[in-house]
């Protein structure tokens, strides 16, 4: 099922499938063009696959953007030891609900992409982590998986190559953190989701300890078609160093939001106007965050004439990330927005490293403090003196992904925190720890 | 070995071994890099990021707990950025932190404390609400303060790779994260305190110890612990002459990190108020205090009476009075007394392992060598129980170098978990170890330890077996006191003189001094037999050396205070062989060590025992006792030193039936357990089902055949 | 501890889905499958998954405090579930949460006395381009208004919401 109208100036070529009837069944994906690309990889050797990888310049959709066919290179091929394709379809970035639709209305397509991995670095074991919250889908990607064994693209000897394969959920309950590749190795062995130390990467100490290929559920759903139409093709879709088409996630203030695919570097102010008809109620634009809440925010001037792909972004000194893009209209109380997201980010540090777990907790205090009308001048220059202490030093990424976005915030709209200072009805001298509590909850 | 890796910390040029991290190869180098959850020989966490470094060429602070020294590398450990990002990871620290330092345990040793004095900000710009999360007590040992908690995780680690235990381990997550405990709301554990000593913070406090005094109150007097034949070093905390606390946060000593619950809470007996005060003299059928004078006197009149009259004596003494005190036993038994019936409570066959290992220098392992052999096989002991620290040992071994570890065992031991374990009930140990001989022969070495199950002929067989392996084995003999190896070798034996020289006529035995009722005197050292067996002493005239009224000392003639192994100076031998000293740290009024009434009973007795201090007697032993030839400047200083007492063939008199476990458990200590309230109050706390030894470990290993179930653990004598 | 065969059956597939030694990976998806039928994770849970599963109960533990999904407490029948992260804030979602609280007259964690619903402000849920999104169980639903979130909970109660299978 898809919840919004598609666009017609999409590309759709991930997502073909997802109007369709049917779309998630075995038959409606064997019709079109379904498991050509294994059949295919079959034929090839590992060097070749992971060539024709790097060719369509596939980066990692999950948000950092690795170089999927380099990824995949790490992994050892004779190591003697067992070796997994683990999917990361525990999309939690706030802003992102891609791997959702890609799950809910073409399991087949990232199974597929798993097993061209399993195929190439010789697996023989995957499994597809699902946030819990998308518990609905694993009765879907189960049945997508039985109807695989059904017909011989899963199990043992798979189209007679004398290679065997074997496909599983696995589901998550409820942490952001796990998205993080080695902390959701962590809880799929049934542990707490703390992140890992690196190095070793997962690519070659991963899943229980042993060689793993580690991608995002779009990263995989991307594999079948490169490798059916080439990588030169999927690479001739985007920009140089960005291949291809990608699903962004559009949330806020528009006309339109949705889920769309589109090529890297599309413009943003087609996205905007074209493609979701528009900012809502004919506001002006004051804010985009361009990849999930981690990104840094940029502002209508920094927007214009943006291209989006990761090296367009990255040049803002914000990033490409998951590919949701929040658009945020002039009446947005951004002081609002970065004490959600710090509390967002607050809720999830998993607590492991002091800067995260204490950084997060007292940015959301001063926030929520702020935000209360109970600010003080001194209160901005602390937010950004935090972030700083917090930015680098974490033992994960989550606390660069909270500090980020709150340097962001407090950098770009210093204004309008200072306009709440010019509001506050009270100073810090009369706050009770009540009404701060109150507000803290 | 690889050519040493050439760097450069704070301009300083520094060579290390490749792998080396760079907190140490600064340490090494002399630069301090603070930090809170690294901890040597415990994993990695790279959690608390107070390590943080500049290294040169990186655009982010390095964590140099986790970072390898690379060739080339320039690292800056206090540049500016390196001070400011310590600030701030200082100050993340004490937001919640609730800086009651005034009333908190740690305050004046605490790691948090004087990080913050030495690298922090002087004023927090926290402004805040701090959560609050109310103390909680999880054992009679071990209470928990969450917001003092900076979660370095050094006690969930120590629990579980050093004791492997896993008893600690951490709930909820970000800033309500906090240590929780396996029981739910309470531990179920070794209760060895090991989390407490290890918190660089007082998050973790004990019951002994909490609000009884600052740590500069204290003086500290390093010891070796009275509770088992391990050996550990304990570290007395003492104020106004009583024993606070005890631990070994110098890791100093064979055992390093470890110390067991009986090595770091059960001094308390020292204090107990049932000690003995005064020296007891039967009249009219009661024991009646009396001065030292008369009871000393008492006895002097009695034992040269019955010399006059060629009486016949028997002598038991002691495996927890130092070696010297043994020595000077034997010593007044064989010359003043004239006999040789003199023994000790056995617990392991030593004389028959000296004679097995005859002709050979090198055939003992010590307690460091657990910790390096590339291979052990451990015979008929639950080692968790009964000998905590080879225990620890042996894991570390496994844990930091991968040595494998063989247990042959009549029930589980905590040992299966990592050990290759073949399970043989007690008198099938030499068909266990044909289906493990392949494997040990692969060894390139092995040390074998074995139990008081192993006596007598099996003995003999097990270095037999040792030696057809054809690689180089080490043996330990498993005895179970303080100082039962200095016991032994010091010559509490009817038929062994110090250092395992035959006596031409040896006298009578542990059981038969017991049994013979016709002795005309009996003189028991710190050691309870009526506890274990009756006593048939009818007209026997009865002196008992103890701490308490025990159940012998009840039977007595005279009753003659003495001192602890807390209260006197000495030397003792490690169950491995290791000689260390004695400090004394507290005293009792009115009680003597055994040393001193020794030399007191002689002078009323008009008999000259020599210079009767604890140096000179060392010297005597240093030049008497074989393999006993050690410095005594070093042990002085507080170090170990193996003693080999091996030389030809050892003349004994094979006994095995007096070779008897002394079937304490991690929670017991014979008579000295009993009086301690620290280990009574455990064994009835909530978590007292883990305690017991039945559950824990299934079969006791030598108590199958009769006492199984018989004895409740509190009540084991010594 | 007894299961539903359905359930019993997913175990079994569950625990043998892992490599050889590796039941410990089953924790995670066993309490979330238990929950789902028992309504919470009760301690008799923690010491069955422990069991099954091969590890300790403190093991079973540090996990539960982690995952903000499982609960020790029990829920409502109907769970409710109000995403109040940015892209549902910025469009009314946490307008909708206080709308959600009055009405039912509990706050968040919470139980209606009937047992019926409980409700929680959650973290965001991935119906970010269809905000604001709630779910009810594991139900999603999207551009929820007051006046939509009044009628589901109608249905709650009158026992027409249909559930969909999972």
């Amino acid at each position: 099922m898809i919840y919004n109208e598609p666009s017609p100036l999409e590309t759709k070529i991930i997502s073909q499938r997802w109007t369709m009837e049917n779309s998630a069944a075995i038959d409606t994906y064997l019709a079109t063009d379904g498991y050509v690309a294994i059949r295919k990889a079959l034929e090839m050797t590992p060097e070749a696959i992971i060539e024709e990888l790097k060719a369509s310049s596939l980066r990692g959709r999950g948000g950092a953007g690795f170089p999927t066919g380099l990824k995949w290179s790490f992994v050892p091929r004779n190591s003697g030891k067992p070796s997994y394709i683990i999917c990361n379809s525990d999309e939690s970035e706030p802003g992102t609900c891609k791997d959702r639709l890609l799950m809910e209305n073409d399991p087949h397509q990232m199974i597929e992409g798993m097993l061209i991995a399993g195929w190439t670095i010789k697996s023989n074991k995957g499994y597809v982590f699902i946030r819990g919250e998308y518990r609905y889908l694993i009765p879907i990607v189960d049945k997508a998986i039985a109807e695989a064994y059904e017909r011989g693209y899963l199990g043992k000897n798979i189209l007679g190559s004398g290679w065997d394969f074997d496909l599983y959920t696995h589901t998550g309950a409820g942490a952001y953190e796990c998205g993080e590749e080695s902390a959701l190795l962590e809880s799929l062995e049934g542990k707490r989701g703390i992140p890992r130390l690196k190095p070793p990467f997962p690519a070659v100490v991963g899943a229980f300890q042993c060689p793993t290929i580690l991608n995002n559920c779009e990263t995989f759903s991307a594999v079948p078609v490169i490798l059916r139409n080439g990588g030169a093709w999927f690479a001739g879709l985007g920009t140089p160093k960005n291949g291809g088409t990608r699903l962004l996630c559009i949330s806020g203030h528009i006309n339109n939001p949705g889920v769309y695919e589109l090529p890297l570097g599309f413009p943003f102010e087609q996205l905007l106007n074209e493609v979701c008809g528009g900012m809502r109620n004919g506001k002006k634009l004051k804010a985009v965050i361009p990849g999930g809440s981690s990104a840094p925010v940029l502002t209508a001037e920094e927007v214009q004439g943006l291209l989006l792909d990761y090296d367009s972004i990255a040049k803002l000194k914000s990033m490409a990330g998951s590919g949701g893009i929040v658009i945020l209209d002039e009446d947005t109380d951004i002081v609002a927005v970065a004490l959600r997201t710090i509390k967002f980010y607050a809720h999830e540090s998993c607590g492991w490293c002091i800067p995260c777990r204490e950084g997060t907790t007292w940015l959301k205090k001063i926030l929520t403090r702020f935000h209360a009308g109970f600010g003080q001048q001194s209160d901005i220059e602390l937010i950004g003196e935090l972030a700083n202490n917090m930015l680098g030093r974490t033992f994960c990424a989550l606390g660069d992904a909270a500090a980020m976005p709150t340097t962001g915030f407090i950098t770009k709209f210093r204004s309008e925190f200072e306009a709440y200072l010019a509001k506050n009805h009270l100073t810090l001298e009369d706050t009770t720890p009540e009404l701060v509590a109150i507000e803290a909850h | 070995m690889a050519d040493p890796v050439k760097l450069t910390i704070d301009g300083q040029a520094v060579q290390a071994a490749p792998g080396t991290l760079v907190i140490n190869a600064a340490k090494e180098a002399g630069i301090p890099i603070p930090a809170f959850c690294y901890y040597d020989g415990l994993a990695l966490q790279a959690a608390c990021r107070m390590c943080l470094v500049e290294v040169e060429k990186t655009p982010k602070l390095q964590v140099a707990c986790t970072l390898p020294v690379a060739e080339g590398m320039v690292v800056h450990t206090d540049s500016p950025a390196v001070q400011q990002a310590r600030k701030g990871t200082l100050e993340f620290l004490l937001t919640n932190h609730p800086l009651d330092c005034p009333v908190c345990d740690k305050g004046g040793e605490c790691e948090l404390q004087d990080m913050v004095f030495r690298y922090g900000a002087g004023e927090s710009r926290y402004r805040e609400e701090k959560i609050h999360v109310d103390e909680k007590q999880w054992s009679p040992i071990v209470f928990y303060d969450a917001p003092r908690c900076i979660l370095c995780y050094r006690c969930v680690r120590i629990c579980g790779e050093g004791l492997g235990v896993s008893a600690l381990g951490v709930g909820n997550r970000g800033a309500a994260a906090e240590i929780v405990p396996n029981g739910g709301d309470h531990l179920e554990c070794d209760e060895c305190g090991a989390c407490i000593d290890i918190c660089p913070v007082g998050a973790l406090t004990s019951g002994t110890y909490r609000y009884k005094t600052r740590p500069w109150e204290m003086e500290h007097v390093g010891t070796i612990c009275t509770h088992c034949s391990n050996g550990c070093k304990t570290t007395l905390g003492i104020r106004n002459g009583n024993i606070i606390r005890a631990n070994n946060r110098d890791r100093s000593g064979i055992n390093g990190e470890f110390l067991c619950i009986k090595g770091r809470y059960a001094f308390d007996f020292n204090e107990h108020p049932d000690r003995l005060t005064m020296p007891l003299v039967r009249q009219n059928g009661e024991l009646k205090p009396v001065s030292w004078a008369i009871a000393l006197a008492t006895v002097a009149k009695k034992f040269l009476e019955l010399r006059a009259k060629k009486g016949r004596f028997g002598v038991l003494g002691s495996t927890r009075t130092s070696n010297e005190e043994n020595f000077v036993l034997q010593k007044f038994a064989r010359r003043i007394l004239n006999t040789n019936n003199i023994d000790h409570h056995r617990t392991g066959d030593l004389p028959a392992l000296l004679d097995a290992l005859s002709g050979r220098t090198d055939a003992l392992a010590t307690m460091g060598e657990l910790y390096t052999a590339k291979a052990a096989l451990v015979i008929d002991s639950d080692l968790a129980q009964e000998q905590p620290l080879i225990a620890f040992q042996l894991r570390a071994n496994w844990r930091h170098h991968k040595a494998h570890v063989y247990v042959v065992s009549p029930g589980p031991v905590r040992e299966d978990s990592y050990a290759e374990t073949v399970r043989a009930g007690l008198g099938q140990e030499f068909e266990a170890l044909e289906t493990l001989r392949e494997k040990l022969a692969k060894e390139p070495e092995l040390t074998i330890l074995f139990g008081a199950a192993i006596k007598g002929d099996a003995v003999r067989r097990l270095v037999a077996f040792g030696d057809s392996l054809g690689i180089p084995v080490k043996y330990v003999c498993l005895v179970d006191y303080s100082n039962s190896r200095g016991a032994s070798d010091m010559g509490l034996l009817p038929d062994l003189a110090p250092g395992y020289e035959a006596v031409p006529e040896p006298g009578l035995n542990y059981d038969q001094i017991l049994s013979d009722g016709a002795l005309d005197a009996v003189w028991i050292v710190g050691t309870n037999p009526a506890a274990r067996q009756p006593l048939a002493f009818s007209n026997t005239f009865v002196v008992v050396q103890d701490l308490f009224l025990t159940e012998t000392a009840r039977q007595a003639d005279v009753v003659l205070p003495a001192a602890s192994a807390y209260e006197k100076t000495g030397t003792v031998t490690s169950v491995t062989g290791e000689i260390q000293k004695l400090s004394r740290a507290a005293k009792t009024m009115g009680a003597k060590p055994d040393l001193d009434i020794f030399q007191l009973l002689a002078k009323e007795m008009r008999e000259d025992l020599g210079t009767v201090k604890p140096e000179s007697v060392f010297r005597e032993i240093s030049e008497s006792v074989k393999g006993y030839n050690v410095s005594f400047p070093v042990i002085e200083t507080g170090q170990a030193i193996p003693t080999y007492p091996i030389n030809g063939r050892v003349a004994f008199r094979p006994e095995p039936e007096l070779i008897r476990p002394a079937e304490n458990t991690l929670f017991t200590s014979g008579t000295l357990g009993r009086y301690s309230e620290m280990l009574n109050s455990v064994l009835e706390s909530p978590g007292a089902l883990y305690r017991d030894p039945i559950r824990d470990t299934g079969i006791r290993v030598g108590s199958v055949t009769q006492e199984t179930q018989t004895t409740a653990p509190v009540d084991k004598p010594q | 501890m007894t299961f539903s065969p359905e359930l019993e059956e997913r175990f079994s597939k569950l625990l043998n889905s892992y490599p050889p030694g590796r039941t410990r990976s089953a924790v995670v998806p066993m309490l979330l499958y238990a929950q789902d039928e028992i309504g919470r994770v009760s301690q008799e849970l923690v010491e069955e998954v422990a069991r099954r599963c091969g590890v300790t109960p403190l093991q079973v533990d540090e996990v539960i405090g982690y995952y903000s999904m499982l609960h020790r407490k029990p829920l409502g029948k109907f769970h409710v579930q109000v995403c109040t992260n940015i892209c549902c804030q910025v469009v009314g979602g946490e307008d909708l949460y206080h709308h959600a609280s009055s009405m039912l007259g509990v706050g968040n964690k919470q139980v209606t006395n009937d047992g019926l619903i409980s409700l929680e402000e959650v973290e965001c849920m991935g119906a970010c381009s269809w905000a604001p999104a709630i779910q009810i169980n594991y139900d999603f639903h999207h551009r929820v208004t007051p006046e939509r979130f009044d009628q589901l909970i109608a249905a709650l109660r009158d026992g027409s919401y249909k559930q969909r299978a999972s």
